[in-house]
Order: C-alpha cells, then structure tokens, then sequence
C-alpha cells in the first residue's frame, strides 16, 4: 500500500479556530495508508513546504495529501513540494477543509468531523491515483483578433509588434468600432478620430498583420496553440488593389441608404466607403441594397469606374487560418432602443440616442459639428439628457449599470454648451458614477462652470407638443413630479454585447455570463481569459468600460496571447479522458457528447480513441459511457466510489 | 482417483437455469463419466439429509441458481458453501437477484397483502390466510421457511467464486465454465466467466448508429414498426446492450437482438461498472435531446425523460437486489439488514 504523509493547515486561525486539528491528527494517524501526519500553522509558507519535503525523504512517502484552502490556490504549490522531492505532483491530493469546511461552519465539533472525512476522502483517492505527465502539443505561433475596435486593433498592434503574425477579422467594411463614431472623448476632450485613426493607419501598414474586413469567421476547430479558423470573407466587388478612391462609383449609384457611420442621421450609396479615413481605404458595394448587381438592372457604378476596379461577378470566399490563440475584441451595441417605447423614439425626430448625438457633435458628422435638431434643423436651446435609459432597470430592462453613460453624458453637455453658450442642458440621473482617473474632477467643472442642470430622477415619459418635447419624470430629492420642456433629447442608452458577438459565441460554443458578456475565467484573477484555452476577451465585449479600460485591457489581453505564443509547446493537464480498450464495446454512445469532439471511434479497431490534447477533462463521455471503459485519470469510477463509501458511511 | 463431485441447487428461480443445464443435451454425457453428480434436487431425489452427511469440501464446485428469497434458501446455500470447495453463482437471480430481485420495491408485508389479501385474480383465497411460520395442525407443528423481506444475491448470503451469467446462462458458457473448472486451472476468483466486453461488441446493428447518437424520442416495441437492421437505440427504444455484457449467443447477435427484440440486460454489467441502472440511467441522459440540448428547456427535458415507461423496471429489470439502492427504503426497520 502506498505510504501517505497527511499534512494539515491551520491557515493561521481561519482553519483552526473552527476545526480541532490536534484531535485530527491524533484521530487519523491510524487510518490505513497513513504513515505520517503532523499540522502547521502556514503549510503554504516555506518551513510549511520543507516540513513536507522533510518528511518525504524521512518516511518515504508515496504520497502526500494537504489538508487547507482550495486547490485553485495552492495546488500547484503543493505539486511543486512533491517533484521537488523526486515524486510525481499526481501524488498530491488537497482536502479542501477551509472553503469546504472551517469557512462555512461554526460548530467546532461537526465542523472537525466534516473535516475528517474530507481529508478520508482525498486519502482514498490518492491510494488509487497514477503518476501522470503532462500532455504536450506544439504551438502555432499566430493570433486571430475578432473584431476592429479599439481593443481589437491595439491587441493587435501589440502582438504583431511583438514579433507575431496577427489575422485580424472584422465584420464592416472597415476598422474603428464606435470610437471612429465618436466626437471627443471624456475626461480630456480629446479628438476621438483624431486619436483613433493613427492607430488604424498603423495596423495597416504593420507587415505582422493581415486583415479581413466584410469578414466573419464561421468555425474555430482544433485545441489551444492549435487552432483551424474558417473566415468567410464576403464578395470583394470591388478590388482594393484597383480603386483609386476617385468617389466616381457613388456619385453615379441611385440607391439611398441610411448611413450607419452617421447612424442614420445621412444617407450614404449603395456603393460606399463608409468614411473617409476608413481601414482598408476602398469601396464596398452593398450587394443587399444594390439594384441587382447586372449591367441590365443598373451598372451605373461599373461603367463608370476608370480604374476597372469593380466585378460583379465576385463571390464569397472561405479563407483558412491556423492560429495559436484567439483574441475576441467583437464589441457592444447599443440598448435596443424600441424597448423603451415610452421615450417615443422613432415616434419624434428630436428624441435621438446618444450615439446619434455623438454624430451631431462631431466634424465628419451629418451637421459638421454644429448642433442643430433633426425635425427642423433648429439649433435646440434646451436638451434633456436622459441617464441610464434601460440600465439599472432589473425589472423592465437591463439589471446593471452600463459604465460609460454618467461619463460621456456630461461630455455631451458639455460640448453642446461649448458650442450653444446661451442653451440649457439638463440631465436626469439616479447616481453620478465617476469613479475613473480625472472623472470626478470632469464632473465637479462642469456642474460648477458650465450651468448643467442635474435632476435626480427617472423619466417616466416623453411626448410632443407643439415643436417642444415634454419630458415628465419623477424628481426623486424633492419626490415631485417635474415636467422640463426641451427642443431635443437625447438617450443615454445602455450597452448590451454586440449582435456580432451573440452571433460568434453560438457558433463558436464560447461562455458568457447572463447578460450575453463573454465570461472571464476568474473575475478577479484571470479577466481578460475565457473559459476556453487559448482564448482571450478584450474591450466591451466582456462588459461595459470606457476606451482607456478597453486598451488596457486588450493589452493585458494580447500580454496572456504572447505568453502562449512565445512558447515552443503547450502543457496540458493529463487529468483527461482514457478509454480501456479491454471494455470499450465500440458503442459510440460518448461520441457524441464530447463537446470538444475529443473522441473518435477507431473503424478498424472499433475501440473508441482520445485526442489527448483535445480533451479538456470535462468528463462528459465518463458518464455517457454505459461499459465503464471510459475513465477520468485519477478520478476513475473506483476512486469516486471509494470517496462516496466515506462519506455515506459518515465515519 | 475418485470422480469430481458436482452439485446443482435451486433458490429463487423459474425454473430456466434447470433447463439450461438439461439444454446441455449430450454435452452432459461427456463430462458425466468425468463426474459424480451428488446433488441435484430438481433432477434425482436427494435429500438434506445427504448434504449434511457430506464431508466439509467434499463437493467440488455446487452450480446455485436462483435469488435469496427465504430463510431455507438462504440455510442450504449455507450448507452447500461448507461443503463445496467452489461455489458458482449460476444465472442472473443469483448474481444480481434478476426478475424476483424486484420485489425490493416491496416488502413482505406489501407482497403478502398483494398476494394473499385478494388483490391477485388468479389466487382463491376467499378465507385471506397468510402463510405462517408455524401452524400447529392435530398432528403437530409444521414449519414453513422464513418469507424475507428482502431479496439477496448468493453473493451476498455467501462467499462466491465464480459467475455464470445469465438469464439463463447460455450452455456453451456452462459447458467452458465446467471444461475449465475441471482441468483444474482456476481463473481468479470473482470472475465472471463471459465476455466482458458489451453486447455492442457483437452487434450487427452498431455500425447503423449514426455519429452523434441522440435521441429525441423514446419509442417502445410494442407501439412501433421495428427496423430489423438499425440499432434499437437510435430508433429511440431503449436496449441495454451497451451496459450488458456479450456472450448470450456467442460471437453472434444477442438472442434479443436475434429476434428483434432490444436486448434486455440479463447478462449483467461488465466488469468496471458499478450500477447497472445509474450507468444506462447516465448514459441515457446524456444522449437524450443530445442535438437539440441547447435549445430545449427544463420542461422539454422532463418530457423527452417522461416518456420512458417504468424506469426501474427497465434499467434494473435483473439487478436491483445487488444495485447501489438494492431495496425501498424500509421505514420502521423490520427484520434483516
Ligand atoms: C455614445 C457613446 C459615447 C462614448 N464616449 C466615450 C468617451 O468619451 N470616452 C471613452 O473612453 N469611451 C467612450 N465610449 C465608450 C467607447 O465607445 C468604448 O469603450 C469602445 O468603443 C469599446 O471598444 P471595443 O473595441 O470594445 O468595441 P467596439 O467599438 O464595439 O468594436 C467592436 C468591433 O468588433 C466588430 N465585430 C463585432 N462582432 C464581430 C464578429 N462576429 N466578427 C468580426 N467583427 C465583429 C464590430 O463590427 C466592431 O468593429 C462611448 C460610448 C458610447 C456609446
Ligand atoms: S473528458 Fe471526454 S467528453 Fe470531456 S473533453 Fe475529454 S474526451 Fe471529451
Ligand atoms: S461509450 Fe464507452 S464503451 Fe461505448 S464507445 Fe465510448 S468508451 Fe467505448
Ligand atoms: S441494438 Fe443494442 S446491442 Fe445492438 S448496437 Fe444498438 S444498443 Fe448496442
């Protein structure tokens, strides 16, 4: 029988003071297996770790189990203890008697008792567990980022300028996201393309990065540092290499869109570039709104192009990548704003979102830069802002605060006073949430100089009369209704994740929390990781922030990415799937129910296979499989059940 | 040297595992000039008596069919362990308890009820007498065995050395388990002598399972038209071929399978599989709305899992009595363990 050193932790007095761990250590020392037992105060610190090491070599130990904290913590220390010492770190087992236990109870003596059989438990376990090595698989040294916004476009950058090759993906006709979209920026004010577009420019000229715009990637298979990318790019009716960007194309084409760049405020062709510094600088010919794509239902915009730039006759094509690692940077979108029918949106022209009003605000908008009302081109004398439309509203719409709105409300204010001096902009908000760098400072200014009038309140309704919006709320300081007459409002919608990231995370199986946010793999101590190896979330695709937190976290993100790429193989825990081709029947139930399509049925053996590396150890196929030939490497069918003996036995 | 000396008995049984060895046909002949049959009631006239008078050890290797039922059985099985030098489980009730093990779901009180307190069309007992342990007649006292509330396996009366499993061991197996016993070199003790690959194994339908085999509807034979060619599971009828070990029909079809019919689990579990039910249980939910599971809510589960008709039955049909559960709970704890 193997012989097993039980260490057990005090955790200072976290432990301790709720578990007896003297009366543990005298109770277990007889229990079969055991050959050493001691406890200490710190077992993580490091005369903790050569007590272990210690006893090891003095009681050649097979095994060891420590008795602490969660194995999230310190198992790999404790792993470390053990090859250190010359044994294999599978013959680590913790008992987690803190979070499990001392944490969660108060009673000293059933709390002492709970511990004793969690510590049985991982002693059983051990008694049957194998040494085990590391999976390893080589590593594409390549990354994919989905998404050209701000994030995507700087985990790009970083990792291209760290010496890799990046395919970045992007699903309009060019890069930016919303910040190409925006006016200027909070706290500083500064010019959001002004300050956006450089970067643009230098991801396209940057020689690590290939770019795919109009694009979408439609499968991701194979496993970390390994991955196969299917992108779908759509038709390239027009040739970028050809178009001399001469605009003859869209001055011929008689087919009106409402412009997204100018969100919906302009029309743009059905031929277009959707501004004018746009990445890649070329046209695109929107085949869904164009006359018919035959010179006999229009071909206006072919007869007329010099540059023989455009062909009709382009198709969609299927580009395949293999990448390493995965950026997902897809982006938000706004609060659907027909959610919130009592705003009276689409109902008023002069009730727009905030997104609009950026475009109002800025040089390259539909007004450039002067602020006049939609319905009449009138400059407005008073705005109402309308704060957290559809945020912090966890019975009619979104439960959480979307970040960003308090922030760029003001500037918006703002802005709109530095242009109209004499006009009156007022905000309704529940809370002023200014908690980044330089924020409350912006507030404090603008609510001092600037006249901004703050009501604290929700609106309950916005109707017209006659060329004046009504505004009626419920001011929540005075607990009085409060009706403010405006010329214009403008909606500070929530965000929510992007149509496009709903799209790719159903495709591509990826995690998200209940909100539709992809889902970091610790909120605390891995947030710019998914769930899924290899795969890393930048910008406002894992929750709502501001452009400096999108950076930063995109960094952070593209840092995790050139971790993996930099190195020559990837490990990978060999707690995985084995099948025992002495049982495997061949039945093929657990096939299917691999989510990571790890197994395959050998048609000539007809025993069912592994791919090791694929196989995350999800454990799915153990409990589909009915012979019992599938098993979780040490965490086998026997060990479980040794473990349940314990505990059922409650002794 | 003396002839070998086999032993047959029967506990809790209906009879088939007799006819399994009878189905043994001239075989029997072959190895009846090796061996001296000492005991086997259903066949020859014996008595307790003869076994009692045995030496200890004396019987080579005593074949027990048949599930733990009543106190006699449980006394003889007794005996015949002492006097045996190998004991075999013969058949599914006495491996697994089989069809008399699913009387675990009640008690004997509930069976008695049942049985006597008429509830049974096919019983006459207009008086409602319930069988007694004792009943003083004028010429005495006469004793009947103890009804338990529980049945056993032989496994869990006695100590076992070998399975034939079975409902009824196929007399190929009987014959391999005698030749091997006979020539002395023994297996490990605990083995069960049949394949232990699953029944899937052998299958000409397996290749007809699609990829991803799920199932979205669970059909019954009974109610629908049967392909005679795909896999029983993927036309949604529940076959316990993946959780029962081959062998009932040599290298060939299951003799369910043979017949159209999805194999029903008789020959009990291979050996790394702990609980017949939970494992099918397992796999079945997990390949139940396997392609539509994202997509199907909590409800639509439970009516996908609705649909199977009598799960105990079904997934336990021969194992109850040595499953993890292997009984209803008792309330007030009446008699045995
Ligand atoms: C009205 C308004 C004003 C704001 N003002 C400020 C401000 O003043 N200061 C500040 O710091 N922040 C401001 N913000 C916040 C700022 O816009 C965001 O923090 C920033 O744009 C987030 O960048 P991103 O790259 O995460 O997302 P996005 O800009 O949304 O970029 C995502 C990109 O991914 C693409 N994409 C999506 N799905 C797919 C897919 N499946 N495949 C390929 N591509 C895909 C999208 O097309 C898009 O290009 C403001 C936001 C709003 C709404
Ligand atoms: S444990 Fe099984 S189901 Fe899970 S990834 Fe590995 S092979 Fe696939
Ligand atoms: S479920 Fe088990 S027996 Fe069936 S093919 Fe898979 S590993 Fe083999
Ligand atoms: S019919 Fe039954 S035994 Fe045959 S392959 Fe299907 S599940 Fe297995």
């Amino acid at each position: 029988m193997k012989k097993i050193g039980v260490f057990i932790c005090h955790c200072g007095i976290n432990i301790k003071d709720t578990v007896d761990v003297d009366r543990l250590t005298e109770e277990l020392a007889d229990y079969p297996g055991v050959a050493y037992i001691e406890n200490y105060m710190f077992m993580c610190s490091d005369p903790g770790q050569n007590h272990i090491k210690d006893a090891i070599h003095e009681r050649k130990l097979d095994g060891v189990v420590v008795a602490a904290c969660s194995p999230t913590l310190h198992e790999s220390t404790f792993q470390t203890v053990l090859k250190e010492s010359g044994l294999n770190e599978y013959q680590m087992e913790i008992a987690n008697i803190r979070e499990q236990c001392s944490w969660v109870h108060t009673d000293i003596e059933q709390a002492t008792h709970k511990a004793k059989l969690i510590i049985k438990t991982a002693i059983e376990k051990l008694k049957l567990n194998e040494s085990l090595y590391p999976v390893s698989a080589p590593v594409t040294k390549k990354a994919l980022v989905i998404g050209g916004g701000i994030a995507g476009i700087q985990a790009a950058l970083d990792i291209a300028d760290a010496g890799f090759q990046v395919i970045m993906v992007e699903k309009k006709p060019s890069i930016g996201g919303h910040m190409i979209q925006l006016s200027e920026t909070f706290p500083t004010l500064d010019c959001s393309q002004c300050i956006l577009t450089p970067k643009m420019v230098a991801l396209s000229k940057h020689k690590n990065i290939k770019l795919y715009v109009n694009s979408e990637v439609e499968s991701i298979d194979g496993y970390v540092g390994n991955f196969n990318v299917k992108i779908k790019q759509e038709a390239l009716y027009v040739d970028p290499a050809k178009c001399n960007l001469c605009d003859d194309c869209t001055e011929v084409c008689p087919v009106l869109v409402p412009s997204e760049q100018d969100e919906g405020l302009s029309w743009r062709k059905a031929i277009y570039i959707p501004f004018p510094q746009a990445i890649p600088a070329t046209y695109t010919l929107d085949v869904e709104n164009c006359l018919g794509l035959e010179p006999i239902a229009c071909g206006k915009c072919r007869e007329k192009c010099i540059a023989e730039a455009i062909n009709y006759d382009a198709t969609d094509t299927i580009i395949e990548e293999e990448v390493g690692a995965v950026i997902l940077a897809t982006g938000f979108d706004l609060y659907p704003v027909e959610n919130i029918p009592e705003y009276g949106y689409g109902k008023y022209p002069d009730v727009i979102t905030s997104l609009q009003f950026e475009r109002i605000l800025s040089a390259t908008g539909p007004t450039g830069g002067e602020i006049y009302r939609p319905s009449d081109g009138k400059v407005p004398k008073e705005i109402v802002f309308v704060q957290c439309s559809g945020s912090r509203d966890p019975e009619h719409h979104l439960s959480y605060c979307s970040k960003i709105c308090c922030m760029y409300t003001l500037k918006h204010a703002k802005l709109y006073k530095h242009k109209v001096h004499n006009g009156q902009p007022y905000i309704f908000y529940i809370d002023i949430r200014a908690g980044g760098k330089r924020y409350e400072e912006f507030v404090q200014q603008a609510v001092s100089e600037e006249g901004i009038l703050y009501i604290r309140g929700k609106v309950a309704k916005i109707y017209k009369e006659g060329d004046k919006m009504i505004v009626i709320g419920m001011d929540t300081l005075s607990n009085k209704k409060i009706e403010v007459k405006a010329d214009l409002v403008v909606l500070a919608m929530g965000i929510v994740p992007s149509e496009g990231s709903h799209d790719l995370v159903k495709r591509l199986k990826i995690n998200t929390d209940d909100k539709g946010f992809l889902s970091e793999a610790h909120p605390k101590l891995r947030p710019v990781e998914s769930l899924q190896a290899g795969f890393y979330l930048a910008g406002t695709s894992q929750g709502p922030r501001d452009i400096p937190d999108s950076v930063s976290q995109a960094s952070g993100a593209a840092a995790k990415a050139l971790i993996l790429l930099s190195s020559d193989k990837i490990y990978h825990s060999p707690i995985i799937a084995s099948v025992d081709e002495d049982l495997c029947s061949g039945c093929a139930i657990c096939v299917g129910t691999c989510p990571y399509g790890a197994r395959e049925l050998n048609e000539v053996s007809k025993v069912v296979e592994v791919n090791e590396i694929l196989c995350e150890g999800c454990g799915a196929c153990i409990s589909a499989c009915p012979s019992g030939a599938a098993q979780q490497k040490n965490l086998t069918d026997d060990q479980i059940d040794n473990m349940i003996k314990i505990i059922a036995s409650g002794k | 040297m003396a002839k070998p000396k086999i032993a047959f008995y029967w506990c809790a049984s209906c009879g088939g595992c007799e006819e399994a060895i009878i189905d043994l046909h001239e075989d029997i002949l072959k190895v009846a000039e090796l061996i001296d049959i000492v005991f086997w009631p259903c066949a020859m006239d014996f008595k307790t008596e003869d076994v009692k008078n045995m030496q200890d050890n004396e019987i080579t290797v005593c074949f027990i069919n048949g599930a733990i039922r009543t106190s006699e059985q449980e006394e003889m099985s007794k005996l015949l362990r002492k006097k045996s030098q190998l004991i075999v489980s013969f058949g599914a009730c006495s491996q697994l308890g089989g069809i008399p093990g699913l009387a675990n779901f009640w008690d004997r009180e509930s069976i008695f009820a049942s049985s006597y307190g008429g509830k049974c069309p096919s019983v006459d007992n207009p008086d409602g007498v319930v069988p007694q342990e004792v009943s003083e007649v004028p010429e005495g006292e006469l004793y009947l065995p103890r009804f338990h509330n529980t049945v056993k396996t032989t496994d869990q009366v006695i100590d076992v050395d070998y399975y034939l499993p079975g409902c009824s061991p196929a007399p190929y197996l009987t014959m391999q388990a005698i030749t091997t016993i006979l020539s002395g070199d023994l297996p490990t003790k605990g083995t069960v002598l049949a394949p232990n690959k699953a029944l899937c194994e052998v299958c000409s339908r397996n290749d007809s399972k699609p990829e991803k085999l799920s199932i979205d509807k669970i059909n019954r034979v009974s109610l629908v038209e049967v392909d005679p060619e795909k896999c029983f599971l993927a036309q949604g009828i529940i076959c316990m071929g993946p959780v029962t070990r081959s062998g009932c029909n040599g290298e060939n079809d299951g003799r369910c399978i043979a017949a159209n019919m999805p194999c029903r689990g008789c020959y009990g579990h291979p050996s790394e599989v702990h609980d017949v039910g939970a494992k099918m249980v397992a796999a079945l939910a997990s390949v139940v709305g396997l392609e539509d599971e994202e997509d199907m809510s909590e409800a639509d589960v439970q009516k996908l899992l609705d649909q199977i008709v009598d799960p105990a039955g079904t997934f336990y049909r021969f194992s109850l009595a040595k499953s993890y559960f292997r009984r209803k709970i008792m309330t007030d704890s009446k008699e045995e363990k």
